[in-house]
């Protein structure tokens, strides 16, 4: 092979890049973190009124809830006429994909909806990208509004290494609730009542199989509704105070996933699925057919949280709501949900003092008013004060997440616990529930998903 | 064989270099690098920056904003240690039956058959196995969706002819069994067309008579098929396995569409994986390692497959 044939160029070229790449490895990716710092509290509540603002809104509220936050800014625009909303919609699945990208751009949006949680708002945190609220919260009064839970869910240390403690850096009132759906009619039919308790719910699954009911409505094709499904027998099993520090990690990998709470759990799951208990064809059902299944009549139960009670119309009273009965009558209630998507301002915005007054009026008593006929929970400490027709399928809900609040009984989403344990439970679970992996496999496979993690933070 | 353009092409640059003289004819001079300026400087900013950005953020454990940490070959070593890479690879050589050898198979069978009879309106049947290779990827896999579910069309036949036990509860592409195979056949009913179109190009450009030969030495369709078809479309299926086997290992489109990798991680594939890590978990480091080494695999591939066919050419 002559040293100037076609193949030898190509190897030279092949070589150059090589060291280009390796001279260049020579630079480290990505902007060293400085952490954002807390802008001073401002002098006076409101918007200031020097000159014009454009607030963009970037969120992902869809169907009524939308409508209802369009209507929100308008009268937002009506009350500070020198402001200007400018709402960017994005579902769920473009928010998580576009958010960072966008917040560390040149032009990011002021006020953004981050989930909770590692994979999000963690992420954003740690780069200095969102601002901390709590001179905000000082002079408007929020950590009055809601219960301590709501605002540790979305408080960081300034760092970003530790959940759950230090700076609040997202700021919401609407809560949400994970429990059971139940069709009071099919109750009576099959000559059952309420269930109380974790055997009594086990019972009624039982008698509905036998009656060739659908014991429980579920549709599994879009992998996140088998979350809930974990997690509301989860919840009964394992101790609240274990899921939250697990949740939040503060003892880093002292804690972990594979414990017998969590096996019972994970074998009672498996259980059901194989007793039939679960709506045929789960694995390529869907979940929005699965609660249009629902609220045509089909199913006995079904396992999802509060944001189904649009779907089922607020004022229904032919379907009951609870959190999943305990195991020991009588014991206090608890559930997974809290905090819903919280409002952060983003470092990089030109005008901090008026986004903070866009998000007290998005979770002003009139705001919450006007989203709690789309099941959507006002965690205002004052919430009693709204009304809400007493046996309607709205009703239960409220009332459900109002007595898992007072009990301290909240459990906040497992999959916040890692910026990758969305993926893996959701994949771990419909193996687990397909009968390709043990309830042992089960367990042992999330552990490691979650060992992992503890170790690269420290 | 040996009036093929592209031999003669690569025999005329190994003389040249062979010495090297003040300069030949034709031989290239200075301003050639001026005409292909323009378009080398868009290849630069588009591919070869970002593969080099790639390769540097790959050493890195990065979340895609804060400033990364130098892991070394960190992201290298999980390419061995994560078995849900691993699954990956396997499946998308599972997917290759779907993708590249059935396509080949189909494709010669057809190129054979619609070659022999002659039919009417043959451009129309071949535009029309022609059509699925132009629509997007991304709107026939929506369609196909419908198709595969639990109460789509292809359940509904089965049932109506008494096959209904073989419908998988949870649809086709809900059950672990059958989801990786399903993608495959959707992924074969767009690729043989691909196939179809170059294999009869190229059976049209055999000498009629050689068949002829064939025939007067006896052969049949079956010996004919073999003797003289398969070994004047060599050039053909070169070029059909190199790109049906590079589009496997970069298949993303029907995955994002029609499984999301599931259930479970049964249909997750390299190209999927990569993505997630890049814009949904934040693993940005870990993303750019497993997309160097998918892009390694693939230059392995074509060459081992451009080697292997040039010397079964040699023989």
């Amino acid at each position: 092979m002559d040293a100037s044939s076609p193949t030898a160029v190509r190897v030279r070229i092949v070589l150059a890049l090589v060291v280009a790449a390796i001279v260049s490895a020579a630079c480290t990716p990505g902007g060293s973190a400085t952490q954002a710092t807390a802008p001073p509290a401002p002098a006076t509540t409101g918007v200031p009124d020097t000159g014009p603002i454009t607030l963009t809104i970037w969120d992902q509220e869809s169907g009524q809830v939308g409508k209802i936050w369009d209507q929100l800014n308008a009268e937002f625009e009506d009350t500070y006429p020198n402001v200007t909303i400018d709402r960017k919609n994005r579902d769920f699945g473009e928010l998580k994909t576009l958010l960072t990208l966008a917040i560390s751009g040149p032009n990011a949006p002021d006020v953004v909806e981050a989930n909770q949680g590692w994979p999000d708002m963690g992420h954003l945190v740690k780069a200095g990208l969102l601002l901390p609220l709590d001179n905000y919260a000082q002079a408007y009064g929020w950590n009055d509004r809601v219960s301590k839970n709501v605002l540790a869910v979305s408080s960081w240390s300034p760092d970003g290494k530790q959940f759950g403690t230090g700076n609040l850096f997202g700021y919401t009132t609407m809560g949400e609730i994970v429990g059971v759906y139940y069709n009071k009619q099919k109750l009576e039919d099959l000559g059952l009542t309420v269930p109380t308790t974790f055997a009594e719910f086990e019972q009624a699954l039982d008698v509905a199989k036998q009656a060739g009911e659908v014991p429980i409505q579920f549709g599994n094709n879009d992998a996140f509704p088998g979350i809930h499904e974990f997690a509301v027998i989860q919840d009964q099993m394992s101790p609240v105070s274990d899921l939250t520090d697990f949740i939040f990690g503060l003892q880093g990998s002292e804690l972990s996933f594979d414990t017998p709470d969590n096996l019972q759990a994970a074998t009672t799951l498996q259980d059901w699925t194989n007793k039939g208990y679960f709506t045929p064809g789960f694995g390529g059902g869907g979940y929005d057919s699965a609660v249009a299944n629902f609220a045509k009549g089909e199913g006995l139960f079904m396992i999802t949280g509060n944001w189904i009670v649009e779907n089922l119309g607020a004022d229904n009273s032919d379907y009951g709501f609870m959190v999943m009965p305990p195991i020991e009558a009588g014991a206090p209630p608890v559930s997974t949900g809290g905090a819903g998507y919280p409002l952060s301002i983003a470092a990089s915005s030109g005008h901090p003092d008026a986004a903070a007054a866009y998000i007290d009026w998005m979770t002003s008593d009139h705001a919450s008013e006007l989203l709690l006929p789309t099941g959507q929970i006002p965690l205002h400490t004052g919430a009693a004060t709204f009304t809400v027709q007493p046996g309607t399928v709205l009703a239960d809900v409220v009332d459900a997440a109002s007595d898992v609040s007072k009990a301290n009984g909240v459990v906040p989403y497992e999959d916040w616990a890692t910026p990758t344990f969305y993926d893996t439970m959701t994949a771990a679970i419909q193996e687990l529930m397909g009968n390709r992996i043990s309830p042992q496999e089960f367990v042992a496979n999330i552990e490691q998903d979650y060992a992992d993690f503890q170790s690269s933070r420290t | 064989m040996d009036d093929q353009p592209a031999v003669l092409a690569s025999s005329a640059l190994a003389v040249g270099s062979r010495r090297r003289p003040e300069r030949l004819p034709g031989e290239a001079r200075r301003i050639g690098y001026l005409y292909i300026a323009p378009a080398f400087i868009l290849y630069a900013a588009f591919n070869l920056v970002p593969l080099v950005q790639g390769i540097n953020i790959s050493f890195y454990n990065w979340d895609g904003i804060t400033a990364g940490t130098w892991v070394g070959l960190g992201n290298y070593t999980e390419f061995f240690t994560d078995p849900t890479i691993r699954t990956g690879y396997v499946h998308v050589v599972i997917l290759m039956f779907f993708y590249s050898f059935m396509p080949i198979v189909i494709g010669l069978f057809l190129a054979a058959v619609l070659s022999r009879i002659r039919i009417r309106g043959l451009t129309f049947f071949r535009l029309l196995l022609f059509l699925p290779l132009v629509i997007t990827d991304v709107v026939t896999a929506v369609a196909w969706n419908w198709v595969y579910d639990v109460d789509g069309p292809l359940s509904t036949v089965l049932r109506t002819v008494g096959l209904g036990h073989f419908v998988p509860s949870a649809g086709w592409l809900g059950d672990f069994n059958t989801a990786l195979p399903a993608v495959g056949v959707f992924g074969m009913w767009g690729q043989f067309g691909f196939c179809l179109i170059l294999f009869l190009a190229g059976v049209m450009k055999i000498p009629a008579s050689l068949y002829e030969a064939a025939r007067v030495d006896g052969a049949n369709a079956v010996r004919e098929f073999f003797a003289v078809t398969i070994p004047g479309l060599r050039y053909e299926l070169q070029v059909v396995l190199v790109l049906t086997v590079i589009g496997t290992l970069g298949t993303f489109d029907e995955i994002y569409v029609m499984t999301g990798g599931g259930p479970g991680t049964a249909t997750s594939v390299p190209a999927y994986t990569v993505w997630r890590r890049m814009f949904q978990t934040g693993q940005v480091g870990s993303a750019a390692a497993l997309g160097i080494v998918l892009m390694l695999i693939v230059f392995a591939v074509t060459y081992g497959l451009n080697r292997i066919m040039e010397r079964g050419a040699e023989r």
